[in-house]
Order: structure tokens, then sequence, then C-alpha cells
């Protein structure tokens, strides 16, 4: 269980999230949405780990651990897995030992044994299927040359592979083609069980007809201003946000 | 972030340590004198010192280049000791009359001598301070016509072989440090395969210098005849001394009609410390003639020591249908500077040539990729492709790419791409956010800006490769 408590978080001095909580259980699917520049890809990071946030204030616990004493690859074994907004390009790094390294990085720590390179091809196979993947991309480099869709497909490839606890998904329907979305929610559906936590970052409400969250979140100057359930992301869909923000400042 | 990296980076010399063993040392300075000392302890015959000494004359007349992009304070060669051997210098029949002190350091440096030990498909030269002390797997070599022997041992036993062959790819008034070489060069390592032969293993050199105050002045010769292959490694440590220490060496490759030579080298020489007190100064031409019509010249380097780099090797390609190739990667750290890169000279006509340079600099360090492709008016259908890619690490250090291009064929294709990046932190980021640690990250990220040049490596020595640059690496990212 993941539990936010009054988030206080700086990048370079300027306060970006400003006492934000947030309880996401095992099983559960959250939605956060908001304005472009609302904090949402911060609010992702800094649950992750990313060392160029400052957190000034509040806390983040994981299952009662306190999330912010660890680094970012002790919070990745963890099983915090974060699907980038925009994931990034290594040059000469196959994706296929990319993802073993990481599989074996975190397999020790999860209760998994490590897998050798045939081992891992046969795990691969099998994961690849929940996301409709050219097996072609696993020789290629890490996101290298990938198309928008193809990162984000890669993002969700790693989330099969890592069957994270808490997995954070930062605008993963934004680039996709209709089947590309269909393809990714099918995936996120598939590997949201009761064991996984999920928050959704997105804009649109194209994601949601897919992917049925639990709860919506609005997320504005720093702070959730609205919780809902899935009916709040339809009137937003309709409305949009600017009557939230200006009546929700209260 | 970027200071644990650095961190990493800032690992400790491995190979700082000096063998206490007797040596005969001859005192610092050079004149004629110096040269017909060395001349006479190796027992060389008379037009070798002759040789030697019109070097020596011509290299008085020269001024030394202050062209590459480094800088440093003028070595003073009257201080530089030109001749060091370990004790006993008499002619060793087998391994077992090696001093145990010396089979010892280059256990330590990770080089068996032992041939029961050895990686099973090496044979291994070993260079130390001005000698060399072991050559391995002679036998099976002689038994397919190789010869690979010191350079002295050479001299001695093939001399005809030498004469033919010695200052015909780099003569004596190539350079200011080639003339000083070829005046005063100490032994280094000769290979010879004769018409057809694939050479059975591969060759391999360790170079060592082990006396404070001592100049390595090795030479390489490597001759390989119509239709003959082999695939040659050089690898180079020196201890940790707060002066610093001049390694001027030549390198001639020559391959004839259909011949290859695959040359790689791991060159590790002590860098000076995080201050840039002490450390070696490399100053090396290498060359080879692809003289025969198909030849194929293939170097393949991977840089990581020294205070300051100046090298080039380069290619002719002189025979029709030849092929040149420059694999490459070069990474500084701290204070070090390094000026490297190749010269492909296209002489005959549809030969090809390729470069692929990558830099990689950290700490305060400067990197700059120096290379030329020259088409000549001859060169019909020549064909030049060239890469040059840097990577910075950190916000200190610099790099730097000069490419000088003459195509004087109209028939030719010259194409070049040149990259900048740096080592990030949302990279880092990313793979630290896939539960890997920053050390792997870090590694995983330069191994792979490497890749085209390690995959020309031989199997054991992209390995060996791979790890050293993790070692050079440690704490510079973060
Ligand atoms: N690394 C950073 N450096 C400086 N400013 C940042 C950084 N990351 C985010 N910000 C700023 O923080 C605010 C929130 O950004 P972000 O979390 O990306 O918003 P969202 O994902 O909701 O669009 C923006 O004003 C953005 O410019
Ligand atoms: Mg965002």
């Amino acid at each position: 269980m993941l539990e936010v408590r009054d988030l206080h978080v700086s990048v370079d001095g300027v306060p970006i999230l400003k006492g934000l909580s947030l309880v996401v259980r095992r099983g559960e699917v959250h939605a956060i949405m908001g304005p472009n520049g609302s904090g949402k890809s911060t609010l992702t990071k800094v649950i992750a780990g990313h060392p160029a946030y400052e957190v000034t204030g509040g806390e983040i616990l994981l299952d009662g651990a306190n999330l912010l004493e660890e680094e970012a690859d002790a919070r990745a074994r963890l099983g915090v897995f974060l699907a980038f907004q925009y994931p990034v390009e290594i040059p000469g790094v196959s994706n296929k030992t990319f993802l073993r390294q990481s599989y074996n990085a975190v397999a020790e720590a999860r209760g998994w044994d490590e897998l050798d390179p045939l081992e891992f091809e046969d795990y691969l196979e099998d994961r690849l299927g929940l996301v409709d993947m050219d097996p072609a991309f696993l020789e290629r480099s890490v996101n290298a040359g990938f198309s928008g869709g193809e990162k984000k497909r890669n993002e969700i490839l790693q989330m099969a592979v890592l069957r994270p606890q808490l997995a954070l998904l930062d605008e993963t329907d934004s680039g996709l083609d209709i089947d590309a979305l269909r393809t990714v929610a099918g995936g996120i559906n598939a590997l949201s069980n009761e064991a996984t936590g999920v928050l959704l970052v997105t804009h649109y409400q194209r994601l949601l007809d897919y992917v049925k969250p639990g709860f919506v979140h609005v997320l504005a100057g720093g702070r959730i201003i609205r919780s809902g359930g899935p009916e709040l992301a339809e009137e937003l869909e309709v409305r949009g946000y600017s009557w939230l923000v200006e009546g929700g400042e209260a | 972030m970027s200071e644990q990296i650095q961190a990493m980076i800032d690992q400790p010399y491995k190979y700082g340590f000096v063998t206490d063993i007797e040596s005969d040392t001859l005192p610092p300075g050079l004149s004629e004198d110096t040269i017909r000392f060395i001349s006479a302890r190796k027992e060389e015959p008379a037009w070798l010192l002759e040789w030697r000494l019109k070097a020596y004359r011509h290299w008085l007349t020269l001024e030394e280049p202050t062209w590459a992009n480094v800088a440093y304070p003028r070595p003073d060669f009257q201080s530089i000791i030109y001749y060091a051997a370990p004790k006993p210098k008499k002619q060793l029949q087998s391994l077992d009359e090696v001093d145990p002190q010396l089979l010892e350091t280059y256990e330590k440096l990770g080089i068996p001598l032992h041939e029961q030990k050895m990686l099973a498909n090496v044979a291994v030269d070993a260079v130390f301070d001005s000698v060399s002390v072991a050559t391995t797997f002679k036998k099976k070599l002689k038994e397919h016509g190789v010869i690979f022997c010191s350079f002295s041992e050479a001299v001695k036993e093939h001399p005809e072989l030498v004469r033919a062959y010695l200052g015909s790819v780099v003569p004596y008034t190539d350079n200011y440090y080639a003339a000083l070489n070829s005046a005063v060069f100490s032994d280094g390592s000769f290979v010879f395969v004769p018409k057809g032969v694939r050479c059975p293993m591969e060759l391999s050199t360790y170079f060592r210098i082990n006396t404070k105050d001592t100049g390595q002045f090795e030479r390489t010769l490597i001759v390989c005849e119509d239709g003959a292959h082999v695939s040659y490694l050089e690898g180079c440590t020196a201890p940790q001394f707060d002066t610093n220490q001049l390694h001027a060496a030549v390198v001639e490759l020559v391959a004839l009609e259909r011949a290859e030579i695959k040359y790689s080298t791991v060159q590790n020489w002590y860098a000076g410390d995080a201050e840039g007190r002490g450390g070696i100064y490399n100053f090396v031409t290498k060359r080879g003639k692809c003289a025969g019509f198909r030849s194929k010249i293939s170097w393949t380097q991977v840089e990581t020591g020294s205070a300051i780099t100046w090298k080039y090797p380069s290619c002719i390609l002189q025979g029709d249908e030849s092929v040149g190739e420059f694999y490459s990667v070069a990474l500084t750290n701290n204070l070090q500077q390094a000026d490297t890169g190749t010269k492909m000279i296209h002489l005959g006509k549809n030969t090809r040539s390729t470069i692929v340079s990558k830099g990689i600099s950290a700490g305060r360090s400067q990197n700059s990729y120096r290379g030329l492709v020259r088409i000549a008016p001859s060169a019909d259908g020549a064909r030049n492709y060239s890469q040059c890619d840097s990577m910075l690490i950190g916000d200190r250090c610099g790099a730097h790419t000069f490419p000088y291009i003459e195509v004087q064929n109209p028939t030719a294709v010259v194409e070049h791409e040149a990259s900048t990046s740096r080592v990030g932190e949302e990279q880092i980021f990313y793979l630290n956010q896939r539960g890997i640690d920053t050390e792997n990250a870090v590694s995983m990220i330069i191994n792979g800006f490497c890749r085209d040049v390690f995959r020309e490596l031989p199997m054991e020595f992209a390995v060996e490769a791979t790890k050293l640059l993790g070692i050079k690496l440690e704490g510079s990212v973060g």
C-alpha cells in the first residue's frame, strides 16, 4: 500500500507540490488528472526517487516503509515501477540485455531466481504476448530510434517483466493510436491485479474507457483539489479543469 | 548525482606498484655514446648502429611538435634513462630461467607467463622496461612458420627480414618522436607470418615500465606475406611515480597481397594523480602499409591511461582494393589529455576505410579526435566512412573534433558523422528506476556507447576492456 502524506516538493528552490496526500491500496487503480504543469510527472518521479526533486516536507510510505530513505534503484527493487512520460534512449545497449539485467537486479529482493540468458528468453517470450510486441525490438538498442508509440509499448513490456507492486504510469496513453491504446490498456489490465496498486496519470478520458479506475483525482496548484469516482473523469472530459481550479482554491 | 559518477571514475590505479628488482641501468642522458652503448649491449650489426646514428643526427635538427591539442612542460631529454634492463641479462633459454620476481610482477598484472596457466590461445611477449623478458608458445608458432619474438632477438636471428622492413613504413625522418625512437629504441616485438599462413593463435605483448625516470622506446614490426593473417594485441601498464615518464614507441605493419593484420591495443599506462602529478607521456607513431592488392589493416584501440596521449594509428592504402579500419575508444579523466585519431591515406583504386572513434571525457580532462582522410589523385573509387562520437561526464571536461579531409579524386565518396552527448542524469535515473545501481548504470551506458569498437576486439580482450572502463569510470557520474 502506498501512502503519500502532506508531500511538499521543490525543484531548484521552486515549490511544485504543496501538501499532497494520497492513499493507493493493492488492487486499486487511481487516475491522476490535471492541467499541464500541475505537477503530475513530478509526483510520479518523486515517488520513484528522482534525485533532482527535493522533498521539503511530508512522507511517502510503501507498506509502512519510508521510501524517502531509499535511492531510486532500491525503490525499484521494492517493487516501484515508473512508466516514463518520455522514456530515455540508451544507444548501444540491447533491449534484451537491459531487460535481463533489470530483471536480475530486482530478482533477489523480490524473492525470484536470477535467470540466465536462455531461461530469460523463455520468460520474455511469455511476457511479450501481453503487449503484442514484435520480438525484433528486443535486439534493438533501448528506445533508440523507437517511435513515440513504440517507446510506450516498451515501457509496458518492462512493467510486464518486472511485475511491480506499485505501478506509476505517466501519460502512457499519449502518442498512441487507437489500436496501440487498446493493446497497452490490455497490458495494464492484465498486469494490475489484487497484488498491485496502479497510479495512472492521464489527460484523456480515452484511456479510462479501457482501464477502469476506481478513483479519480484532480491535481492543480500542487495539491489534489478534488477526488471522486469514475464519473469525475467524465465530467472533466466535458467541462475541462477551469471550473475546478477556480472554485477549488478554497 | 554527478559527484557519485565522478567518485566511481576516480578508482585508484591498480598497477601502480614497483617491482624491486636489480636492473642494469644506464645513467640518464642522451648522446651518440648512449646510442653506441645500447647498440653494443644488444650486440647489434653495424648497419643498425649506423641507422640509429643517422636517426639521432636527424632528430637533433628537429623541433618538438606543438600542434596537438595538449599542454605539458617539454621533457628534458637529458634527464631520461635510455636503457634499463632487469638483471640477469644473459640469454634466456626458457621461461624457467626468468627471474621469479618478474614472473610474479606479470602475475600481479593478470598476465601469467607460464604457458600452462595462460589463456588457451594467446601467445605473449613481455617487455619490462627496455627489454623483452619472455615470449611464450614459441614452439607451436614455429611449427606454422610464424616468427614471434623480441625485436632484439629478431635482429640476431632474422637480420635480413628486419633490415628489409625496418623503417619502411615509418622512416626515421617521419616525426620528432619517431626519430628519437629510431635512435634509442631498446626492444619490442617482431612478428613475421609467411605466405598463406593464418597465425593459429592471438599474439600479444605486454609492456611494463618499472624503473623511475626511464623512457620506454619500443619498436614493433609486423609483416604478413601474401595471404597471411594475424591478430595482435598489446597491453601496457606502469607504476605510479610523481614524475612523468616518456613512452615513445613506433609500430610498423606491412600487409602484402590479400594479407590481413588486426592490431588491438588496451593502453592503461599510469595516468597521473587527481592533481595531474606524474603519469606517462604516451607519444606513439603507429602506421600500417596495405602494400598489396586487397590487403587489410585494422587498428582497434582502447586508450584509458597516460597523462598525455598523442597517437594516430594510420593506414597507407597502397594496394588496389585494400581496406583500412580504425576503431577507437579514448577515455580521459582528471587532468588527462588525449589527442588521438588516425590517418587514412588512399593511394590505390577502390580502397576503402572506416573510422569509428568514441571519446569519453570526465573530470577536467581534454579529449580530442584528430583525423585525416586523404584521397590521392590515383585513388579512383575510394571510399571513407568516419564516425566520431564524444561523450561528456560532468561539465568541466572538454571534447574536440578535428577532422581533416583532402579529396583529390572526383570519384571518391567521403562521409563524416559526428555527435556529442552527455551521460545524463535522466539516463541514469531511468536505469536506476529499473533496479540497476548507478555503478552498473554508468558502465552500461558507456559500454553501449563503445559497442561498435568493443565488438572489434578479440573476445578475451573485449571482456577485459569492458571491465577496465568500468574501473576507470567508477565514481565519476552521479
Ligand atoms: N527538472 C525540473 N526542473 C525545473 N522545473 C521542473 C522540473 N520538473 C518539473 N518542473 C516544473 O514543475 C512544474 C510541474 O511539472 P510536471 O510535473 O512535469 O507537470 P505535469 O506532468 O503535470 O505536466 C512545471 O512548472 C515544470 O516546469
Ligand atoms: Mg507530465
